[in-house]
């Protein structure tokens, strides 16, 4: 066993995905000679030259755009969005044809693209560098969104991503890069789609996905030895598909669910999270389902972060409220 | 608008053929009774699409009366293996590429969102979305380019699509990757009601050398100009040498679509003007000039025509509506369970009202 990072997890999947499909291309802003601004392309022109790992003009547009008529000619494109904040010039591209291009030509002509895209905050940055616009994604009917939270899961759902064959957001938490964990790479997990049981507990379900997997367990493990209750904690893994199996089993064994993440409340992933736990599990709720979340604000500039993202304490006060509701 | 010096012509206003220093005319006379062909038939398919729409047949059609020079003139300058990116209103261009015209009629009665197989006939989908294609076009044809086949790639769009972000980043992209595309922009000089005048301050073809990029103006009411210009282009593309900016200066006869009213914000001076110029009749003074020309030939291209569009009424109206399974498919290859239970919730309450006179 090897101490990975995401990071590492991240770059040695494109890597593989490069080496194992001749189809595969890797572009965007950086992505060449620095090997991107989080590294996560790092060696990968060296290995695989200027044309399968293609350092593009600054145009977000473009990178989406393009990666739509590579893929129509039958590529692979793995284009990389810089930051999340810088993604928005490339959501008419992907809303408007990538997540339709199947659809709008019966499945004649498609867009199997994988759009990376580092994502959300936690990391003392400016402004539109710590954004989580996974809503707007889950909301677009065509797409996949997928967000790891541990190394082993970037590396297989990343090159599940680039094998689908439909398009994927992937979004890549920044602040989890840099987290180790045991893995010998190749590895491959449970596949999209499929949530995880990371802790079992008995009271309460925290629902998490990517960044905030790791603030999720860091309060199953407080709350167990604060004597707050038995947490049990779900990696969604993928937005779409949503496995609301999982969900809905938990939620009928502990009847207290809250949902965390770092994107604003208000129409965010949590309400659909809720929605989907009311309709099927609602005679075993003994609370609503509570959200802890970033708050309807422009993202705040980084001395007031830490208010505004879910942390451990904010997470035991709201299961606190749901177990006492 | 006005013709210019640097503006490509091989027809003058009446027909007669004009010498050029780059572009010459390399069409037998069966090609070249061939393009009235083409253009006279998209005229009467293009009339038959307002007036199926007029008759409640269609939600709304898009005319090119008035760009069929252009549109036939670019897509004959194509090889079956080039691919075209089109915006909405290539009706030319899918007759030249051998579509059935009755697919590109399924989009405009609302029982389809394209309507072909793209594949079919290297004709992608219509892009609504203004200039989005001309990014999809480069990716396209770079991939082209990696594969080492010597194609190229056509995107159409206008002169309002100029404006738009997409279009200069296409450019930019293709120009840095030398990408085998020609960008060719039909300038019918109005978008909706805004006239070019509002569009951009400088001539379009004139973006081409500060993107790094041949930009060349070309008549676009001319059909052996554009013709010439786009073959020279495509050529050029094969060759590894880049992409082009072609202009095609022609003029929208018809409405923006059969919503949009043109008398209220179009000249009606400036409309006659540019009647008087419209492509067929200029071509087919060329053709007689040229000893081209025969009744029988008039005979045969109006026969065409009646028959084509005849053929294209009936399929319009026996069009089906699609089966309401249509709503789910191909909206991914894996189908999340989430939607198959919306599905299954609709096919559900379908059923319950099945026979209750709905």
């Amino acid at each position: 066993m090897a101490s990975v990072t995401m990071a590492k997890a991240l770059n040695t999947a494109l890597r593989d995905a490069l080496e194992s499909d001749e189809r595969v291309v890797v572009l965007g802003e950086d992505v060449g000679a620095l090997g991107g601004v989080f590294r996560i392309t790092d060696g990968l022109q060296k290995q695989f030259g200027e044309q399968r790992v293609l350092d593009t003009p600054l145009a977000e547009a473009a990178i989406a755009g393009v990666s739509i008529g590579l893929a129509a000619r039958g590529w692979k494109p793995v284009p990389e969005m810089q930051f999340d904040g810088f993604s928005y010039p490339a959501l008419d591209q992907i809303i408007s044809h990538m997540a339709k291009y199947r659809n709008r030509t019966h499945g004649a002509l498609t867009a199997p693209v994988t759009v990376r895209i580092p994502y959300g905050g936690g990391i003392g940055s400016v402004e539109h560098h710590s954004e989580s616009p996974e809503a707007i994604y889950a909301h677009t009917a065509g797409l996949k969104v997928v967000s790891p939270s541990s190394p082993a899961d970037a590396y297989s759902l990343l090159r599940e991503s680039i094998e689908s064959e439909d398009p994927v957001i992937f979004l890549e938490p920044k602040r989890r890069y840099w987290a180790k964990e045991e893995v010998e790479l190749p590895v491959r997990t449970a596949p999209i789609g499929q949530a995880r049981v990371l802790r079992e507990g008995s009271d309460c379900t925290l629902v998490a996905y990517g960044p905030m997997v790791k603030v999720a367990l860091d309060a199953a493990v407080a709350a167990e030895e604060e004597s707050l209750g038995s947490l049990e904690v779900i990696d969604l893994r993928s937005l779409v598909p949503l496995d609301v199996d999982t969900l809905v089993a938990s939620a009928t064994r502990t009847g207290h669910v809250v949902v965390i993440h770092e994107a604003p409340e208000f129409c965010g992933f949590g309400a659909e999270v809720a929605a989907c736990v009311s309709e099927e599990a609602f005679l075993s709720l003994e609370a609503p389902v509570l959200r802890c979340a970033g708050l309807n604000v422009p993202y705040p500039p980084a001395r007031l972060e830490e208010a505004y993202l879910p942390g451990v304490d904010r997470v035991l006060w709201t299961v606190q409220r749901s177990l006492e509701f | 608008m006005e013709a210019n010096e640097e503006q490509v012509r091989l027809l003058d206003a009446d027909g007669n053929l004009l010498a050029h220093p780059v572009y010459k005319v390399d069409l037998e006379d069966d090609e070249l009774r061939r393009l009235y062909r083409h253009m006279a038939v998209v005229r009467r398919i293009d009339e038959e699409g307002v007036n199926l729409q007029r008759q409640g047949q269609l939600g709304i059609w898009a005319p090119c009366k008035g760009q069929e020079a252009a549109q036939v003139g670019s897509a004959v300058a194509l090889e079956s293996e080039d691919f075209a990116f089109p915006s909405y209103r290539e009706l030319g261009v899918a007759w030249v590429r051998g579509l059935d015209p009755v697919a590109v009629f399924r989009l405009y009665r609302g029982v389809h969102l394209c309507g072909w197989d793209p594949r079919e006939h290297n004709f992608g989908p219509y892009a609504i979305p203004i200039a989005t294609q001309a990014l999809h076009a480069v990716g396209y044809a770079l991939g082209m380019k990696w594969e080492g086949v010597e194609q190229a790639v056509i995107t159409y769009f206008g002169d309002g699509a100029s404006s738009e972000g997409d279009l200069s980043e296409a450019l930019n992209f293709a120009a840095v990757q030398a990408a085998p595309v020609v960008f060719l922009c039909q300038n019918n000089q109005w978008a909706i009601s805004v006239p070019v005048t509002k569009q951009a301050a400088a001539p379009i073809w004139r973006r081409g050398p500060g993107f790094g990029m041949p930009g060349v103006q070309v008549d676009g009411n001319d059909v052996l100009a554009v013709y010439a210009v786009t073959r020279a282009a495509l050529e050029r593309a094969r060759q590894g040498e880049g992409p082009t900016l072609v202009e095609a200066l022609t003029y929208r006869l018809g409405a923006h679509t059969t919503t949009d009213d043109p008398t209220r914000y179009r000249p009606a001076a400036e409309l006659d003007l540019w009647t008087g110029r419209e492509p067929l009749g200029r071509y087919r003074a060329f053709l007689e000039r040229s000893g081209l020309w025969s009744q029988e030939l008039s005979d045969e291209v109006q026969a065409e025509a009646d028959r084509v569009a005849a053929a294209v009424r009936h399929g319009v109206e026996t069009m089906p509506d699609p089966p309401l399974r249509d709503l789910v498919e191909h909206v991914y290859a894996d189908p999340p369970a989430t939607l198959t239970r919306q599905f299954a919730r609709l096919e559900a309450f379908e059923a319950e009202f099945e026979g209750a006179g709905r």
